[in-house]
Parts: C-alpha cells; sequence; structure tokens
C-alpha cells in the first residue's frame, strides 16, 4: 500500500553473503568499543522488557568473576509472539554471531540458546548448524562454545531467573530481584541473558553501522522491530517495521475495516480501544510490545478474550507467590461471577484493585503485568464484561 | 534399590550426574517413551543423588514432561487466543469423535493421547496443534482428521 504511513524494514531476515565476516570484523574491536557501540545505538532489548542491551553488557563485564555466561532467551511463550522462531529457522548464523560477540565483550566462555520445548522441532537442525559455527569459533582461537537447552512447556521459563532456575534442574520459579542476572544468574554467576532478535540486531549494527541504525525509530526506540500481527487481519503475519508508529496508522494497513481494538504486547500487553487508536504510539514512548500486536473486530467479545487470557494465566502462573495464585483465580472467577449476575456490576472495581494489588506484591513480571490486559480491557469495553 | 534400566544408564553418561543434566535426562527419557513413571524418577534421583521428591517436583512443574501414561502419540491442540479465535474448538471436537476419547484421555491401544495446550508461536497460521514434535497449523476439522489417519496407518505398519 503506497498510503502507508509505515515504514517496512529488512535488516533481521535481510541474507548476508558471509555473515561469518561480520563476526571477523567486530573480532578486530576491543570489547570495549564493541559495548560503547551498542550504547550508543540505542539498541533496547527485543523480547519485550526494554533493557538497553549494550548497558547489561557492560554491567555484565564489568563484574569480577572467572565463569560468566551469555544466554540467549528462546523461549517465545507470550501469546500472538512467533518472530523468533522465524528469525531461528531463516537466519540462525546471524543469532551465533550475536552471542559470540556478547561472550567476546563480557569475558564468557559458554553461550546457551534456550530453546522452548514446542520449537523441538526446530533443534536438530540448530544443533547442526551449531555444531558448524563453534568449529569456526575453534578455528579462530577464540574460547567460546555454544549450546543448546531445551525448556518442557512451561510460559515462565521466558522470565530470565526462571529459566535460569530450569537451566539448573530445577522448577521455573522466578528468584527475587535484585540481584540481576548480570551480578548474579545461571549458576549464580554473572550472565547476560539476550532476546533472539536483540542478538540479532547486535549483529546487524556491526555489519550496517550504528549510524544507519539510528536513522530508524524515534529519540525513545531506535532502530526497527520485528512485529507478529495475528487476530482478525487479512494479512497475518511477520513484518519488520519502524518502531514509534501510531496505532490507527498501523490499523489502516493491517486491519479489516473493522477493528475495534488492538493487543499490543501479547496476553500480559495493553488493550487499546479504537478511540485511542490516534493517540497512542507503538514503541517504548508508548506501549511497548515483545512483537505481538493482535486484531479483535466488532464480531469478537472482549469477555471471551478476557476470559482466554485469564484461563492462559491461571495455568501459567508458577504459583509459588500468593498473590498472583490466588489473585488470578479470583479474577476469573469475578468476572464469571458478575456474568452469572451473582456479583454486581460494581465488584469490576473491586477485581480493578485486585489486579492492582497484583501489580505491587507479585514477585515477577507474570503477576504484576496483569492489570495492563485486565484494567485496560475492562475499563474500555465495560458493557461487554458486564452484560 | 532398583539396577537403572540401559536407558537411564546411557543418558546419565551422556549428559553427567550434575543437577543441571536434570532437565535434558527427563526430556530424552519423555522423548523415548512419552512419560515418566515412578520408577524412572526414582532411578533418576538415585543417580543424580538428589531426593525422588525432588526431581517429581521438578518434572511435574512442566507440562510437557508428563508423569502419566500417555500414548504413543501425543496430540496437543492450542488453546490460546488466536487458536480460540480461528476455531480450535472445531478442531478438538473433530479429534474427539475421530479417536473416540475425550481431552486428557488416551485411546485403547495406547497409540493416541489427546491435550490441549498453551501458545505454540503459530497465531498467525491457527488453529494449530502438536503431534509429539511435530507441527501442523492452518488446521480445518478435516485435515486435522486426515493427518491423525495418516499416523494411524503408520502405527499399523
Amino acid at each position: 500500500m503506497d498510503t502507508s504511513n509505515l515504514k517496512k524494514v529488512d535488516i533481521i531476515f535481510s541474507k548476508v553473503d558471509n555473515p561469518l565476516q561480520i563476526l571477523d570484523k567486530a573480532l578486530q574491536k576491543s570489547p570495549d568499543d564493541i559495548i560503547n557501540e551498542i550504547i550508543d545505538s540505542g539498541l533496547k532489548g527485543r523480547g519485550g522488557a526494554g533493557f538497553p542491551t549494550g548497558l547489561k553488557w557492560k554491567f555484565t563485564k564489568n563484574e569480577d568473576s572467572d565463569v560468566k555466561y551469555v544466554i540467549c532467551n528462546a523461549d517465545e511463550g507470550e501469546p500472538g509472539t512467533f518472530k523468533d522462531r522465524q528469525i531461528i529457522e531463516e537466519v540462525p548464523e546471524k543469532i551465533f554471531i550475536g552471542m559470540a560477540l556478547a561472550a567476546y565483550c563480557i569475558g564468557a566462555k559458554e553461550a546457551y540458546i534456550y530453546l522452548r520445548g514446542e520449537y523441538n522441532f526446530l533443534k536438530k537442525d540448530l544443533l547442526s548448524k551449531m555444531e558448524k559455527f563453534n568449529n569456526e569459533l575453534k578455528n579462530r582461537g577464540l574460547d567460546i562454545t555454544l549450546y543448546l537447552r531445551s525448556g518442557s512447556g512451561a510460559y515462565i521459563c521466558g522470565e530470565e531467573s526462571a529459566l535460569f532456575e530450569s537451566m539448573e534442574g530445577k522448577r521455573g520459579e522466578p528468584r527475587n530481584k535484585p540481584p540481576y542476572p548480570t551480578k548474579v544468574g545461571y549458576n549464580n554467576q554473572p550472565t547476560s541473558i539476550n532476546n533472539v532478535e536483540t542478538l540479532v540486531f547486535v549483529t546487524m549494527i556491526q555489519h550496517l553501522g550504528v549510524e544507519e541504525f539510528k536513522k530508524l525509530g524515534t529519540k525513545d526506540s531506535r532502530g526497527s522491530k520485528v512485529f507478529s500481527i495475528s487476530g482478525d487481519t487479512p494479512i497475518p503475519g511477520i513484518y519488520e517495521l519502524e518502531l514509534g508508529m501510531k496505532v490507527s496508522d498501523f490499523v489502516r494497513e493491517f486491519g479489516d475495516g473493522d477493528t475495534k481494538a488492538v493487543q499490543i504486547g501479547g496476553a500480559s500487553g495493553f488493550c487499546v480501544p479504537r478511540k485511542n487508536f490516534e493517540n497512542t504510539i507503538i514503541g517504548f514512548e508508548g506501549i511497548p510490545t515483545g512483537g505481538s500486536v493482535m486484531l479483535f473486530n466488532s464480531s469478537r467479545s472482549m469477555y471471551n478474550i478476557l476470559h482466554n487470557y485469564l484461563d492462559f494465566f491461571v495455568e501459567e502462573s508458577c504459583a509459588q507467590c500468593t498473590p498472583c495464585r490466588a489473585g488470578l483465580q479470583q479474577l476469573l472467577k469475578g468476572i464469571e461471577a458478575i456474568k452469572r449476575r451473582e456479583k454486581p456490576a460494581s465488584y469490576l472495581n473491586e477485581l480493578i484493585k485486585l489486579s492492582q494489588t497484583m501489580k505491587m506484591s507479585s514477585k515477577c513480571g507474570l503477576g504484576q503485568s496483569i492489570a495492563n490486559p485486565f484494567v485496560s480491557i475492562v475499563e474500555n469495553f465495560k458493557e461487554e464484561i458486564i452484560f | 534399590m532398583q539396577e537403572p534400566n540401559e536407558l537411564i544408564k546411557n543418558l546419565v553418561e551422556k549428559h553427567g550426574r550434575t543437577r543441571n543434566a536434570l532437565m535434558p535426562i527427563l526430556q530424552d527419557i519423555v522423548a523415548a517413551k512419552q512419560y515418566l513413571d515412578p520408577s524412572d524418577i526414582a532411578m533418576v534421583a538415585e543417580e543424580l543423588d538428589l531426593s525422588a521428591a525432588d526431581v517429581y517436583g521438578t518434572a511435574t512443574f512442566y507440562t510437557f514432561l508428563d508423569t502419566v501414561p500417555r500414548g504413543k502419540n501425543v496430540i496437543r491442540v492450542c488453546k490460546t487466543i488466536s487458536c480460540y479465535m480461528s476455531g480450535k474448538d472445531e478442531i478438538i471436537n473433530a479429534l474427539e469423535k475421530v479417536l473416540n476419547i475425550k481431552v486428557g484421555e488416551t485411546t485403547l491401544d495406547k497409540q493416541f493421547t489427546l491435550l490441549t495446550a498453551n501458545c505454540m508461536g503459530w497465531c498467525h497460521k491457527g488453529p494449530v496443534m502438536l503431534i509429539n514434535d511435530d507441527v501442523y497449523h492452518s488446521l480445518t476439522p478435516e485435515t486435522a482428521i486426515e493427518i491423525v489417519q495418516q499416523y494411524k496407518e503408520k502405527s499399523k505398519n
């Protein structure tokens, strides 16, 4: 569509003739130089949380420890997100290079990919490519080895400290923070854990140069981002777009003409109703996302959507902390009771308060983020929830 | 204490006896026989010098580490939002009918277990199901039945 205000970008999936040249070129620089370039680029984590990647590497590098780890978080589990799978399928070498550079920069000898169990079908191919890459590292005299570990069907293991627990052979229950992974991570050693897409951006910033990357996006949201687009759209799929777009522009491109709401950031993200499309930005200055954008048209019941989200979280909560475990069950029971007229409509306000208590008191991001979808759906679609 | 069976012996040999080896060992047992039975858990615990309760506690945290008997082919239909919107219920109904079991059950011949699962990362191509490690997306009730029939044929040969 020529009238589009969206800028489509082709960085992540672009084919590079000899990707190893990117590695060789980067290895001529010192770790500090590479880290400073990444800081300068403004690259923020692409998994959703948006922590500045260069700073993460700098903090891990500055820790005084003989053993450090690099982990590529490929436990892509947020409903509506499926871009990492395609990145792993299409450009694994670019991920490996990003991992090797992370290891080179922070001083790690071991770098792991933690791949969700639902993507086991990718394992065989990934392992054989990884083996080749490890040989390339050996040929270059680098004491860095890549490994692959698998998840076993637990959403919460995408949370970094739960992921460490899982790799350590334990239940995937998040740890208290601080200490942060840059100090105390996998095996209680300093660990830099990055999303798949983030690591590919590191590689591509080395390839294209910092300035080229900075040309895209806004002050708070530099660069582009791979979006996973699904729901009521005629063209679902994976698109790399410049950051900082308005939801209205997004809907013009991807909507089906009848879009009533857009869920940004997956089940744990925010629901934007039509009246706010024009004044909501997708990016770190507005609503950030790990890539998931889901469109709903007027045929959809927002009650059913919220119910589906809560079902998901009730099952995926690790259940170690009470606010999240009990809170989720009560939110679900609560909206069901209102629907059945067993509770008055005003009970919704109690539930909103409960979700805000969960935000304050839950141990990890799962419980803390329930208020995002809950409040944004309930407040904008109150009639659909009650009647 | 029972002697560890050949499978577990080999896996401990392959992955090591550290706690960090626990997940890969359990995952490989499930890959080989679809579920962990109590004696597997006890043997792994013994080999890794852990308590059986600890190993059981770890295993039961993970959806894919089943601790109850499963069929040779484990079908998991995604029930999360996009697959819900694109008609996972019709897929589940069709599979229940063709397999003559309900979700959560295993066929009498132990060939199929039918389960639901949370988001599998194919939201643009729902509804989707996993059969063991293999993905089938953009399903209709007809294609879902056809795929299961192919697995039935395979198991006869």
